[in-house]
């Protein structure tokens, strides 16, 4: 919902006390193009695509102009491909961790652009606050460590290794085992899906919350001194999801580094 | 009372205590990852002072810590969401 039906639903309270929107209304969006079929474009659809899109730009501008000295926007795409590189792939996986600079920069761009337009004025809605991306990208991030596990220490050496934690007395391994193979093969998936999605949904309820009280309050003129109260609690909050917008995709990186390099090696 | 309580329709009381439930959930979900994040946090900034040199890997090590026990927060907050509106 945009400012306008955020003033008039303001405006219809009349009689005092502000009115929420519910919440179907600041999730669901009707369809754009192919309505009713299962090609239904919404705004949600249309964010993702700008996430697949804007990272392809930012990299092919970079690239048209390199030079030695980078400058301008080949500086951003150097300094975040370092970033993922020394703070992601090093920090967790070391060297040998390289291959998987790819992946990680892809899902660190795509999450980070579908979440920053939770602040971009005029489309103000974050893609990830609707679970269906996020479970894909976590179901992603589920086979491509299982694959890197089997691959290098075997299916059945994998299994093992996982759940059976070295240095555990063999009584105590029926309790463990069970705990250790629902932790790994089925909270670690859910739990990165929930995160991501978790966080976009409260900013964005937060966000909306905060909105709706400050045009409540700018259509009362009797409280004209508080008007200014949930005004700037709003934009604190909005350079607070800022961060959090960077943070969730760095977060689902490195999460998704230490999966898979825990899946590369045995613990010793 | 009651028959006070007769009068009311039996559904209402359902989702009132649908709402009760809800913010207390996500209220008690919230007390333990708020002493953890705290926990982490705070060992985190003593490990920086300590050793400046280390700040970098601290510091990724924190945030692993913290979306860890965050999870468990943003659960509550999902059952608070689904208690009340789904």
């Amino acid at each position: 919902m945009n400012i306008d039906t955020v003033l008039a639903t303001a405006e219809g309270e009349s009689s005092g006390g502000v009115h929420f929107p519910p919440i179907g209304e600041l999730l669901e969006w009707p369809g754009i193009l192919f309505d009713n079929s299962i090609f239904e474009l919404n705004k949600v659809g249309l964010i993702y695509l700008f996430a697949m899109v804007a990272p392809v730009l930012l990299f092919t501008l970079a690239l048209r102009r390199s030079a030695l000295v980078p400058k301008g926007v080949q500086t951003v795409a150097e300094s975040s491909v370092d970033f993922i590189r020394e703070s992601v792939v090093m920090q967790t996986m070391g060297a040998e961790g390289l291959p998987f600079m790819p992946l990680l920069l892809s899902l660190f761009f795509f999450i980070f652009f579908s979440n920053i337009t939770e602040v971009i004025p005029f489309i103000q809605f974050p893609a990830n606050a609707r679970m269906a991306a996020p479970a894909m990208l976590a179901l992603l991030v589920w086979v491509v460590f299982n694959a890197v596990g089997i691959r290098s220490q075997g299916f059945f050496g994998y299994i093992k290794n996982t759940i059976i934690p070295p240095g555990v007395p063999g009584p105590l391994l029926v309790l463990v085992a069970p705990i250790e193979f629902v932790s790994t093969f089925l909270v670690r998936p859910f739990s990165l899906a929930v995160r991501l999605f978790a966080n976009m949904l409260a900013g964005h309820l937060l966000l909306v919350t905060f909105a709706v009280l400050t045009a409540t309050l700018w259509t009362k003129s009797p409280l004209v001194s508080i008007v200014w109260a949930p005004f700037v609690v709003l934009i604190g909050l909005t350079g607070f999801e800022i961060l959090v917008a960077f943070l969730q995709a760095f977060i689902f990186a490195i999460l998704t580094a230490v999966y898979i390099g825990g899946a590369m090696h045995a613990d010793h | 009372m009651l028959n006070m309580l007769a009068e009311v329709d039996p559904q209402e009381t359902v989702d009132g205590l649908k709402a009760v439930g809800a913010g207390l959930g996500y209220g008690l979900a919230a007390i333990g990852p708020g002493v953890g994040i705290g926990i982490v946090v705070g060992n985190a900034i003593s490990a920086m002072a300590r050793q400046p040199e280390s700040a970098g890997m601290v510091r990724t090590t924190m945030f692993l810590g913290i979306a860890f026990t965050e999870a468990l927060a943003l659960i509550g907050f999902v059952v608070f969401i689904l208690l009340n509106f789904a």
